[in-house]
């Protein structure tokens, strides 16, 4: 068994935030000094080999921030509601998959929500600054105050996660706790969870932690059992032991090679390089222009000639070889 | 209108060029009419909301130009504004569309008149061909802003998760978020050059405002265009070809 974290104390001083704006490693749509000194990173370990299905944590996570979901549609399935949404931000998503091998049925259970990546593409994406802020412990945060509820952070992300709320128009999604883990506890979900599978702790105290996990799995048949960390993200602060590591994809769509879409990176990076130089440079060529060819100006002949034309006395006739006008 | 008029005015085919309200009054200078009341204030309505959308899209497209959601009363405002302006944009646009299409049709002079763009950018205009209302130079902007604007309300709307989240998946969302940047710095391309060469053809802007240009003006810019309408002005007998 993982050593449970400790009840919060009462004393007066074991309220008092551990980390803050000081700790901000990436700030959305801005230039931060990264701090000089960052914390030790934390992860949670969702064991799903562990997992039962029960929803504590599904509940505990609305029940710690104040969240209240809509009453839904039973569609004939355990997963409910059928996505995340603004007030869901963990979702037990569950899969009935058939082991080629075996030909046993197997009832994968995951849960899903943020995974607080390393390299963030939500943060990436994000237009408005400080809306998302990643601290130097790992979790990477959304701020209301500076949202602007564009989605952008939905088209960043690799994992579809951030939801939109129609009520005050920005972005949910799971926060790690930052609110706890600042006070020196663990996420709602983790102390709800009733057979540990999930645990929270360093990050590297948690890859120790998953690789008894595999080891044992492994004893037990599971050859291809593993921990997902994916490096495409750089790894992340939510970190699953799977037993079937070789393909996440069975366990509801988790991306098996997670990486920030080359799309965004293109709409992020040459797109706001180029497209600034290239609006620079028409304005530039425009200004330059006018002051080496000067104003085209209308002069007295052509008045004179128009004159002429209207009055019906013949102005001169066009260049030769000019005259080539579509006249019907 | 007199039995007279109709009969001059129905002697030869209006050109495509020639759009309703045209016309020339002579007089010191010549005064020429190039766009009626309502072309102008559906060319400006279709100007402000451009601008508009110019600005706050700059404002999500680059952290730097964030200080410009203030203009529209903060990010919240700016994100919820910025498409409803788009379709202003788009139906005020399909109206200068419907005035403009068929003077905006290629011509063979088009061909000669890019061939000789170094001649048009030093103003050397005695080196071109005579241009009906709208040179190569401006049926560009014509159609470089139609094509544009489709394009834009298109990624616009498939953008637009406050009413359309659920009809594309991310993936097509990305490519409408990258495709929606790139013809928006297109179009700011375009919008310059067509307001530099408004600035930079002195006599040009008078068109949209009071809707008048000067005879020398349409002489030397558009001149198969003047021909044109002094040859339908009523009641005037269109002048020998001058071939
Ligand atoms: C024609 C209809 C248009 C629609 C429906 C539309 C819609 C949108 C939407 C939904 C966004 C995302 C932010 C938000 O929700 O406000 C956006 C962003 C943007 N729009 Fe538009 N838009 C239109 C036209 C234009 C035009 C004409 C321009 C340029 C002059 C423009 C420039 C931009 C830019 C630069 C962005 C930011 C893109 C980025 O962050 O990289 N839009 N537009
Ligand atoms: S909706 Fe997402 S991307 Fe847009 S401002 Fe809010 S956090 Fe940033
Ligand atoms: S999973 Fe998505 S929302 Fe969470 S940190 Fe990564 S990119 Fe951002």
């Amino acid at each position: 068994m993982f050593p449970p974290i400790p009840n919060p104390s009462v004393a007066s001083d074991a309220a008092t935030p551990r980390f803050g704006e000081k700790d901000i490693l990436r700030r959305s749509a801005s230039e931060v000094t990264p701090p000089a000194q960052r914390l030790t990173e934390v992860a949670k370990l969702i064991d799903v080999s562990k997992c039962i299905g029960c929803k504590a944590c599904q509940a505990a996570c609305l029940e710690w921030n104040n969240l209240t979901e809509e009453i839904g549609f039973n569609h004939g399935v355990y997963t409910n509601p059928m996505d995340l949404t603004p007030d869901t931000f963990t979702l037990m998503r569950f899969t009935e998959w058939v082991n080629p091998e075996t030909e046993n049925l197997e009832w994968l259970i995951r849960k899903d929500g943020c995974m607080h990546c390393e390299d963030p593409g939500c943060l990436k994406a994000c237009p408005a600054p400080g809306a998302i802020v990643q601290y130097s412990n790992g979790i990477v945060d959304f701020q209301h105050d500076n949202c602007i509820g564009c989605g952008y952070c939905i088209k960043g992300c690799p994992f579809n996660i951030p939801r939109i709320s129609k009520v005050d128009h920005t972005a949910y999604k799971c926060t790690l706790c930052s609110d706890r883990v600042a006070v020196g506890q663990g996420p709602a979900c983790q102390k709800a969870c009733p057979t540990q599978a999930i645990v929270f702790g360093t990050k590297d105290e948690m890859k120790d932690w998953a690789e008894l996990r595999i080891t044992d799995l492994k004893s037990r048949g599971f050859a291809n059992a593993g921990l997902y960390d994916p490096p495409g993200v750089g790894g992340t602060h939510v970190m699953y032991v799977l037993h079937h590591a070789d393909t996440p994809s069975i366990y509801a769509g988790l991306p098996d090679n997670p990486r920030i879409s080359p799309l965004v990176d293109a709409w992020k990076g040459v797109t706001k390089y180029v497209g600034l130089a290239v609006m620079g440079f028409a304005a530039a060529a425009g200004f330059l222009h006018y002051v080496v060819a000067g104003p085209n100006k209308v002069s007295e002949e052509d008045e004179e000639n128009a004159e002429r034309l209207a009055d019906g006395t013949p102005p001169p006739a066009p260049p030769a070889g000019l005259q080539e006008g579509r006249t019907p | 209108m007199s039995a007279g008029n109709l009969k001059s005015r129905h002697q030869q085919p209006t050109p495509d060029d020639v759009e309703p309200g045209d016309s020339v009054r002579p007089g010191h200078p010549v005064q020429v009419s190039r766009y009626t009341v309502a072309a102008r204030i559906n060319h400006w309505v279709t100007a402000l909301s451009l601008i508009l959308l110019a600005l706050s899209g700059m404002a999500l497209f680059t952290p730097s130009l964030f200080f410009l959601t203030g203009l529209f009363g903060g990010g919240q405002w700016t994100r919820a504004l910025h498409p409803w302006i788009g379709v202003v944009l788009f139906f005020s646009f399909a109206g200068l569309f419907l005035r403009f299409w068929k003077a905006n049709l290629p011509a063979r002079e088009d061909g000669t008149w890019l061939a000789r763009i170094s001649d048009v950018l030093r103003g050397r205009e005695e080196r071109l061909p005579e241009i009906g209302k709208y040179n190569a130079g401006q049926k560009f902007v014509f159609w470089g802003m139609s094509g544009l604007i489709i394009v834009l309300i298109a990624s616009g709307i498939a953008m637009w998760d406050q009413y359309f989240y659920a009809f594309t998946s991310i993936e097509q969302k990305r490519v409408a978020v990258l495709v929606h940047a790139v013809a928006a710095v297109c179009i700011i391309c375009v919008w310059i050059i067509h307001v530099y060469a408004a600035i930079w053809v002195k006599g040009t802007i008078g068109a949209m405002t009071r809707g008048k240009v000067t005879g020398g003006w349409a002489w030397r810019h558009h001149r198969k265009w003047l021909r044109e309408l002094v040859g339908t002005r009523p009641g005037k007998r269109p002048p020998t070809p001058a071939e």
